[in-house]
């Protein structure tokens, strides 16, 4: 799975650093390592919003104070979906 | 309004704001021979014996705007035409020499090259002269001139010699491309090679960024330029140009000060990189110290490395204040990250040749550096950047930098390394009086620049450099 994270200006005002980090803690506790590609983005024309992401192709916005649940919500269940 | 410095500079952009308005719209080539006439119009003559020596001298600097003579590789021309041929004579005595008794310019020469001829006026004997200027100190009714070119007193680096027409000639195996000479000339006689067609070029074959993303990256010694508007318009203006990103040259600086800081620990002794002035001048006149410069890349490079490490069919311009940048991203180790580069005059000239009234325009934002990858714009920021860095690794290290601050000060710190008498163990080498902020390729240079960098540099979100690379540490 790969995961872009935009850290373009917009997005890191908004905390693109504290979702790369909550998500780096996250695959790390659920060993993930090497199923999990994350990458960094430039601008990705979607500012209005949260921090935006790229989950394989599908973009996301996520609040970084949320960022622990979207990982749960968002990427442990796909993750489980490509295992299975 | 926008204010330049002098006249020269004035002249300089408005041929590059014409050359660029027809490129735009694809009548260079057909409209080439009306610029001139187009700048310099009318038949009154204001800045030399006629329009057409006007008129022949703009051409020359369109075809310097249009990227000069590409047989020559340095960046740096000078336009022979436009040379006043200005007085080389050094120390001599005018008329002001009222014929005192106290003969303190006699005193003080250390060479006896000066005699008083029956009316008791001063009289330098250029054979004995070595040009000290001591006399013309002593002097109390300012008696001695130094009739130097001011390209010549520019030229720290003592590369402007004359050809046998007694115009200006670049010394190639001494020049750095700092531009000192051609900020300096009065005439506008030395000026700098433009890429402004290449930009153009980039931006408009991308196709709206369809084709590939074109970045602009930036230097942070912006923050003391463009300052009849905010710097967030002065973003989206140059969004407006045809770019898809602004990013901040600066988050290569952390990125830099952090690999720069892990070689000094392991090497012991270090001279700074970022500086492509002081690289080549190091090359050039040093070589036996070429091994202690720091192999990192510029930030323009490091930065638009990791720019194409995650978009791989980006094109990169950088955007600054340099002139040599426009020698280093010509080099193997970095042409393959950077593909052109600019300067903020020349930016300038882009915004007005799309006829833009910044003012008008909305705040986009810029973010992506740290305090310390800011203020190496200024000279000092990038020891303190450094320092920073050391201390973020935990090292106990003990940091003795010398910040030397144009190429003068260089020179002399290099000069002790050379000699191994340097006491220090880092070497920060701007070649611009001031660091970037002093280049050449500024649209102003004024007392308060510093100050704007340091408050830019406390403007960033990220208060030190581990926090700001954490968005480059991934690929």
């Amino acid at each position: 799975m790969k995961i872009k994270v935009c850290i373009g200006s917009s997005c890191h005002l908004k905390g693109s650093r504290i979702v790369i980090q909550t998500f780096q803690n996250q695959i790390e506790k659920h060993n993930l390592q090497d199923v999990i590609q994350m990458s960094g983005q430039f601008c990705m024309k979607n500012c209005q919003n949260g921090v935006c992401i790229m989950i394989d192709d599908k973009a996301f916005s996520v609040n970084p104070a949320e960022a622990d649940s979207f990982f749960e919500k968002e990427i442990i269940t796909r993750v489980k979906v490509c295992n299975d | 309004m926008r204010k330049f410095d002098t006249q020269v500079q004035y002249l300089k952009y408005k041929v590059l704001r014409e050359v660029a308005r027809q490129h735009w719209d694809g009548r260079l080539l057909h409209e080439l021979w009306n610029i001139p006439k187009t700048i310099i119009s009318g038949n009154v003559p204001t800045t030399r014996c006629c329009v057409y020596k006007e008129r022949a001298i703009v051409s020359e600097r369109v075809k310097l705007a249009m990227g000069g003579d590409r047989e020559n590789p340095n960046v740096i021309e000078v336009i022979k035409l436009a040379c006043d041929e200005c007085p080389v004579s050094g120390y001599e005595v005018t008329a002001s020499c009222r014929g005192c008794l106290a003969h303190r310019c006699e005193d003080v020469c250390p060479k006896g090259a000066i005699s008083f001829d029956s009316n008791r006026k001063a009289y330098i004997d250029k054979t004995k002269c070595i040009e000290c200027g001591l006399c013309a100190k002593a002097c109390q009714f300012n008696a001695i001139s130094n009739n130097k070119r001011p390209c010549q007193s520019a030229c720290k680096v003592k590369a402007i010699t004359m050809d046998d027409e007694k115009a200006a000639e670049i010394d190639e195996s001494k020049c750095i491309a700092c531009g000192a000479c051609v900020y300096q000339c009065p005439f506008g006689a030395i000026m700098d090679k433009s890429f402004i067609i290449d930009a153009i070029d980039i931006l408009k074959a991308s196709k709206g960024n369809t084709k590939y993303n074109t970045y602009a990256v930036v230097a942070p010694s912006i923050s003391s330029q463009f300052s009849y508007a905010k710097l967030g318009q002065v973003v989206t203006a140059i969004k407006k140009l045809g770019f898809h990103e602004v990013v901040e040259a600066a988050l290569g600086a952390d990125m830099v000060a952090y690999k720069e800081s892990e070689e000094l620990i392991e090497k012991g002794f270090l001279t700074s990189s970022c500086c492509p002035a002081f690289v080549m001048h190091i090359e050039k006149q040093y070589p036996n110290l070429i091994d202690n410069i720091s192999h990192n890349l510029s930030p323009m490079a490091e930065i638009s490395r990791y720019i194409k490490s995650v978009d791989e069919n980006a094109k990169v311009i950088f955007i600054g204040p340099c002139t040599a940048k426009k020698m280093e991203f010509q080099k193997e180790s970095v042409s393959p990250y950077v593909d052109c580069v600019l300067t903020f005059e020349e930016l300038q000239a882009l915004f007005d040749s799309r006829a833009f009234d910044i003012t008008a325009f909305e705040e986009d934002v810029l973010d992506n550096a740290s305090f310390y990858g800011r203020i190496f714009a200024r000279s000092g920021g990038l020891a303190d950047a450094v320092a920073q860095a050391i201390k973020e690794h935990g090292s106990d290290f003990e940091l003795n930098a010398i910040a030397c601050d144009g190429i003068e000060e260089c020179n002399k710190a290099l000069i002790r390394a050379n000699r191994k008498l340097l006491p220090n163990n880092f070497i920060e080498g701007m070649a611009c009086v001031g660091g970037c902020i002093g280049g050449a390729g500024c649209l102003a240079h004024g007392a308060k620049d510093r100050t704007q960098v340091d408050k830019y540099g406390k403007e960033a979100m990220e208060k030190t450099i581990k926090d700001a690379i954490v968005a480059v540490s991934l690929k």
